[in-house]
C-alpha cells in the first residue's frame, strides 16, 4: 500500500474525468483507514481543525449535505451551512456577489449543489477555497461515483473484468455520468438500461446499451445499480405510468428472485422510491448495499477534503516583519 | 554526505535484545501493549514481541499510522499515504509501551499519543526507540533507548530493518565540510 507514489496537491474536485486513475485509488486506499475510525469511541481526528467549510446548496438535498457535514467534523474542521432559501440569494446576489462575500469569511472549502451544470466550475473559478462538486444539474456528482466505487471495492477487491448495470432515468442523473467514468476507469464492464426516452444519445462509446430486463439477465452483472427515478424532474411524459416504468425497468418480484439466487448485488443512490425502481423485499435482502453506500459516503468525503488543498491564502505579517 | 555505521548488524540484535530485556524486567509478567508506530516502528515492536515472547512476558500488539494528527500537513507538497491503525485491545487503562525507530524533535511521539488517548485512557504510556539523536522540540523523553547519537540538525539518521530494507543497520549521514 505504501508504493503508491505521493500524487501532486490537487484544489478541486470538479468531475471524475478531472482524476487520474493513481488519484481516484489514492482516494478509495485513503477513504479505508477513515472508515476504520467510525468504530473508535472518539470518532475524531484532528486533520482539518482550524479550517472551515462551507456547505452551500441551491439545491436542496439532505442525505448529501448531512454526510459532508458529518465528514467535515470528523475531521475537526468547522462547518456552517450557506442556507440559500433563507439567504440574500433569494433577494437578488448573484452567485460571484455571494463568492466575494465567502471569500471575505476566509472559508477555506465550499461544498456546492446548484441545478445548473457547470456552477461548482465557475466558483472554483473565482475563490482560493477548494470547491467540491456535490451534484450540479444533470452534469456530475463525484463524491457519489467514488463512494459508489469504495463499495463496489469492498465487494469484489479486484474490480477489473467484473461488470455492472446502471438501471433507470439515465437522462437526468449526474450519478449514472459519473459512476460510467469512475467504474469504467476501473476496469468494471459498463451497461446501462432505461426506457429509451430516459437513455440519452450522449452515452459514452464504453457503455453498453441494454434493451430489456432479458437483456440485463443476460449481461449477468455482479453488481445491479438501479438509479432513483427523480419524480420531481418528470415533467414531461417520457413514460406512460410509475406501474408501468416498475414492470418494465423495475426489480419486480419476479425479477428479484432470480437475482436473489444469482446473488447479484444491489446499490441504489438513495432516496428509493419503494415499489418503482424496486419491490421492498429488496430492501431487506442481505446483498442490497444501500445503506453500506451511506455509510462509505462519510469516508469517501472525509478522503477528499483530505486530498484537496485550498490555495495559499494571504497570510497575516509575522512579527519580526511588522518589526522591522 | 559522510556516512557512519552507529550500528551493525549484530549491534542491531543486541540493542533490541537488551531493550526487551528492560522492559520485560521493569513490567515482568504485567499485560503491557507493544504499539509500533508506522513503518518502522511496527517492525521495532514485533522484533520487541518476539524477544519478550521468549522471556514469557505477557503483551498484546498494535499499530499505529500518526498521518491525519501531523501539525505541518498543510506545509507538505504531497500527501502522506495513510495506512490503518489497528488497536486490537482496550486502550482503557491498558500499560502501553509505544514503539519506534527514530525519535527526534518528538512531534510523531506527540502526535502518536493524541492517536492513543482518542482510543481510551490507557494507565500509562512509555516509549522505546532503537535510537535517539537528540535536537528535541517538545519536552518527551525515551523510558527505553537503544542508543543515543549526537547528530546536527542537517544530519540524517537511517535504520535499516532486515523486514523493510534487506539489512539491519543504523546509519548516520553527516553533511560533507566546506
Amino acid at each position: 500500500m505504501s508504493t503508491h507514489n505521493p500524487v501532486q496537491t490537487r484544489k478541486d474536485l470538479l468531475t471524475i474525468g478531472d482524476l487520474s486513475r493513481d488519484e481516484v485509488i489514492q482516494i478509495l486506499d485513503t477513504a479505508q483507514p477513515f472508515k476504520e475510525l467510525f468504530t473508535r469511541s472518539v470518532k475524531k481526528v484532528p486533520t482539518l481543525r482550524g479550517k472551515t467549510v462551507l456547505n452551500l446548496f441551491y439545491e436542496p438535498s439532505t442525505r448529501t449535505r448531512t454526510s459532508f457535514e458529518i465528514a467535515a467534523k470528523r475531521l475537526s474542521a468547522d462547518v456552517t451551512n450557506f442556507a440559500v432559501s433563507t439567504s440574500s440569494v433569494v433577494k437578488g446576489e448573484s452567485i460571484l456577489d455571494t463568492i466575494d462575500t465567502l471569500q471575505a469569511m476566509q472559508v477555506d472549502y465550499i461544498i456546492v449543489r446548484h441545478s445548473c451544470s457547470g456552477v461548482p466550475e465557475y466558483i472554483a473559478r473565482h475563490t482560493h477555497a477548494s470547491v467540491l462538486n456535490a451534484g450540479d444539474g444533470h452534469h456530475a456528482h463525484p463524491t457519489q461515483a467514488l463512494l459508489d466505487a469504495f463499495t463496489f471495492r469492498e465487494v469484489y477487491p479486484d474490480m477489473a473484468g467484473k461488470r455492472i448495470v446502471v438501471a433507470g432515468d439515465i437522462l437526468h442523473s449526474r450519478v449514472a455520468r459519473s459512476v460510467f467514468e469512475v467504474m469504467h476507469m476501473l476496469g468494471v464492464e459498463v451497461a446501462t438500461f432505461g426506457p429509451a426516452t430516459l437513455v440519452p444519445k450522449t452515452i459514452p462509446s464504453y457503455v453498453r446499451l441494454l434493451k430489456t430486463f432479458d437483456e440485463v439477465l443476460e449481461f449477468n452483472p455482479h453488481v445491479l445499480y438501479l438509479l432513483r427515478l427523480q419524480l420531481e424532474r418528470q415533467k414531461a411524459n417520457f413514460f406512460p405510468s410509475m406501474r408501468e416504468y416498475h414492470n418494465r425497468y423495475g426489480v419486480t418480484m419476479e425479477r428479484f428472485k432470480i437475482l436473489r439466487e444469482r446473488g447479484t448485488w444491489i446499490m441504489h443512490p438513495g432516496p428509493v422510491n419503494r415499489g418503482v425502481e424496486l419491490v421492498d423485499d429488496v430492501m431487506t435482502y442481505p446483498r442490497t448495499l444501500i445503506n453500506q453506500q451511506v455509510e462509505n459516503g462519510i469516508a469517501i468525503r472525509m478522503a477528499v477534503l483530505y486530498h484537496l488543498t485550498p490555495e495559499e491564502q494571504k497570510r497575516l505579517p509575522l512579527p519580526e516583519e511588522i518589526r522591522s | 554526505m559522510n556516512e557512519n555505521v552507529v550500528l551493525n548488524a549484530e549491534d542491531v540484535v543486541a540493542v533490541i535484545q537488551r531493550l526487551a530485556g528492560e522492559i520485560f524486567h521493569k513490567t515482568g509478567t504485567e499485560p503491557i501493549a507493544l504499539v509500533g508506530i508506522q513503518t518502522r516502528g511496527v517492525t521495532l515492536a514485533d522484533r520487541l514481541a518476539a524477544e519478550l515472547a521468549s522471556l514469557g512476558a505477557n503483551f498484546v500488539q498494535g499499530t499505529l499510522d500518526i498521518s491525519l494528527y501531523r501539525d505541518d500537513l498543510s506545509n507538505l507538497a504531497a500527501l502522506p499515504h495513510i495506512e490503518s491503525s489497528e488497536i486490537p485491545f482496550d486502550v482503557e487503562g491498558a500499560h502501553i509501551v509505544l514503539c519506534d525507530d527514530v525519535l527526534f524533535t518528538g512531534r510523531t511521539i506527540r502526535a502518536a499519543m493524541n492517536v492513543l488517548l482518542d482510543y481510551g485512557r490507557p494507565a500509562c504510556i512509555e516509549l522505546a526507540v532503537l535510537a535517539d539523536r537528540g535536537r528535541r522540540e517538545l519536552p518527551i523523553s525515551a523510558d527505553y533507548t537503544g542508543v543515543k547519537v549526537e547528530t546536527g540538525a542537517e544530519d540524517y539518521l537511517r535504520v535499516h530493518f532486515q523486514e523493510t530494507d534487506q539489512e539491519d543497520r543504523v546509519i548516520h549521514y553527516t553533511p560533507e565540510a566546506t
